[in-house]
């Protein structure tokens, strides 16, 4: 069948930009493996230690993404366990409690929030362990925990908002028959609501995992270095394996050392498609479950 | 009843709190570059080249620099995101859409980073010989790269603005003989321009906010571009690039100027997204 001139326009544009992006992702992930996997190895992670020495933090790892790989792991563990208490009470305000020009004036500094770019965040966790740097007696540097505390900032908003969707998403029908039954509103959310959006807020959780995992802006204005080995404390500089892929893109020494980059990166991607294969399985099954009910 | 009292509070007061998050954001940077704000110099940093030899440190270059790289990454993202979400849309409805959708949801976490190890490793050493000019670090790099990066974000907006527009309308159209392009270019388009804008100035503020791709790619030379092929150093980078220097000195006080100017575009694009949003909703 002969087609209309614009609907095979319509047609070579459309298939021709997927088929551009699918092509240049597939780019990316294929030039990674083809440098990156020959050097995937123990040793690459641990070094010359051995591993089960290195992991119960026995003997320390020299020339291994180890240090930068648990620099990564603390930092996500502190920001998430930051961020996510505030965030979620926040989002039960923002869906049960908040009304009127209140709740639409918070929700303009939340998405205000969320578009400010990584960087000024970063900026704001410098400036400040600055401020705490003069006026604490000058112990505060840039560290470990102004790090997390900056990445919690970033992903706040996002939490928030995902919590807010998924309380505001339940059913009418849900959302009545406790109260119905005499519960109060907090039994109501504590029992009923939150259990029941869990999965939605959870997979938010994960995805802001995965950011805080890959921000490489923020931590390079807050204490990360290219060589700390492992975290000494909260106040300590730390390794992160977002930074040491920038920093091995721009100051290696000798094809040995790109080649632990390009593992690096693979690495981090692999990490980021697990996290987001976790989401995805997630909010499949709340979509399968609610298909069920309705 | 009391601890209903207190839940409400707390909660009231995590919402404060956070939204607090944003202002102190803003109050800190004003602060810590106080003196920029003094007899005029703010506007001077804005508009001055940076010539540290002659004691001139202004950011110009680099909002030319920001501008030239997030502009040619929109013109980059836009058609593709467009061409992606009409796929998704109407030319291959069903399961082709749903996988595309699917990669497309997983390239917006592909870490930055590993798209500028890429690109340093891949498309630097190809964009230097292909034409055979300067280090393959410009402009052109970080902006097709920045580009790759912010079209999943794009595509997502526009697919969603496209799926929302009515069913009504669409079969309307169908039953009036019209084909699948045409349902796209004359119903689905005009009916989600709102959403279809909206992507728009949110992804433009992603790629000016985009930090590492410019680092990585863009050469960093703090000059006005004149060509695609220069380098450029975009606001973002600039304050990765001075944060180390002297703390008291003016050069170091630019940064702040930087990420004032940066939280000033992204905070306007987000408010005018809002307002656009708002005024569509009684239409429905």
């Amino acid at each position: 069948m002969r087609q209309p001139p614009l609907d095979r326009f319509v047609r070579l544009v459309s298939w021709g930009s997927t088929l551009l992006l699918l092509a240049s992702v597939a780019t990316v992930i294929g030039f990674l493996l083809i440098k990156g996997y020959s050097s995937l190895s123990l040793k690459l992670v641990f070094g010359d230690t051995p591993p089960m020495e290195a992991l119960l933090l026995r003997r320390p790892v020299f020339g291994g993404l180890f240090p930068a790989m648990v620099g990564t792991f603390s930092l996500v563990v502190l920001a998430i366990t930051l961020a996510v208490p505030l965030g979620l009470a926040a989002g039960i305000y923002m869906a049960e409690y908040g009304r009127g020009r209140i709740q639409r004036a918070l929700g303009l500094f939340f998405d205000i929030l969320a578009g400010v770019p990584s960087i000024v965040v970063g900026l704001f966790g410098f400036s400040v362990a600055v401020f705490l740097h003069r006026h604490f007696g000058g112990r505060i540097y840039p560290c470990l925990l102004i790090s997390a505390l900056s990445l919690a900032f970033l992903v706040l908003p996002y939490l928030i908002r995902t919590t807010q969707n998924a309380l505001e998403a339940l059913p009418e029908a849900v959302r009545l028959t406790a109260p119905a039954l005499g519960a109060t509103r907090l039994q109501n959310i504590c029992f009923v609501l939150l259990p029941r959006a869990l999965p939605g807020i959870l997979s938010g959780v994960i995805l802001a995992i995965g950011r805080c995992a890959e921000d490489t802006a923020v931590i390079m204005l807050t204490g990360v270095v290219a060589t700390a080995g492992l975290p000494r404390s909260l106040f300590s500089s730390y390794e992160a394996l977002p930074f040491y892929i920038y920093y091995i893109s721009s100051q290696y020494r000798d094809p040995e050392e790109l080649a632990t980059g390009y593992a690096a990166a693979l690495i981090l991607l692999a990490i980021c498609a697990m996290l987001f294969a976790a989401a995805a399985l997630i909010q499949q099954r709340l979509g399968a479950r609610l298909h069920q009910r309705l | 009843m009391d601890g209903e009292r207190i839940a409400q509070k707390v909660f009231l007061l995590a919402a404060v709190l956070s939204a607090s998050v944003t202002v102190l954001l803003l109050v800190f940077m004003v602060i810590l570059g106080l003196p920029l704000f003094q007899g005029g110099l703010f506007l001077r940093i804005l508009t001055h080249p940076w010539l540290p030899g002659r004691q001139l440190f202004g950011v110009w270059p680099m909002i030319v620099g920001t501008l030239a790289i997030a502009s040619l990454a929109m013109a980059v993202a836009f058609p593709l995101s467009l061409g992606v979400s009409s796929l998704i849309a109407v030319v291959a409805p069903g399961r082709i859409a749903h996988l595309v959708k699917s990669a497309v949801a997983f390239m917006t976490g592909i870490p930055t980073v590993v798209y500028g190890f890429v690109g340093v490793f891949l498309l630097v050493p190809l964009v230097r010989e292909t034409f055979a000019r300067g280090s393959g670090l410009c402009v052109l790099t970080a902006g097709l790269v920045l580009g790759i990066l912010v079209a999943p974000t794009m595509i997502l907006f526009f697919s969603d603005a496209l799926a929302r527009v009515p069913g009504s309308h669409r079969v309307a159209a169908e039953a009036l003989g019209a084909t699948p392009a045409q349902v796209l270019v004359y119903v689905l388009i005009p009916g989600a321009w709102r959403g279809i804008v909206t992507g728009l100035v949110l992804s433009t503020g992603r790629a000016v906010g985009d930090t590492l791709i410019a680092l990585m790619l863009a050469g960093n030379a703090a000059q006005v571009p004149g060509g695609l092929l220069d380098s450029a150093r975009a606001l973002t980078a600039h304050i990765a690039l001075v944060i180390a220097s002297d703390f008291d000195s003016l050069e170091f006080k630019t940064i702040f100027a930087c990420g004032i100017l940066l939280y000033a575009f992204t905070a306007a694009a987000t408010i005018a997204v809002r307002r656009l949003g708002r005024k569509g909703e009684p239409v429905r």
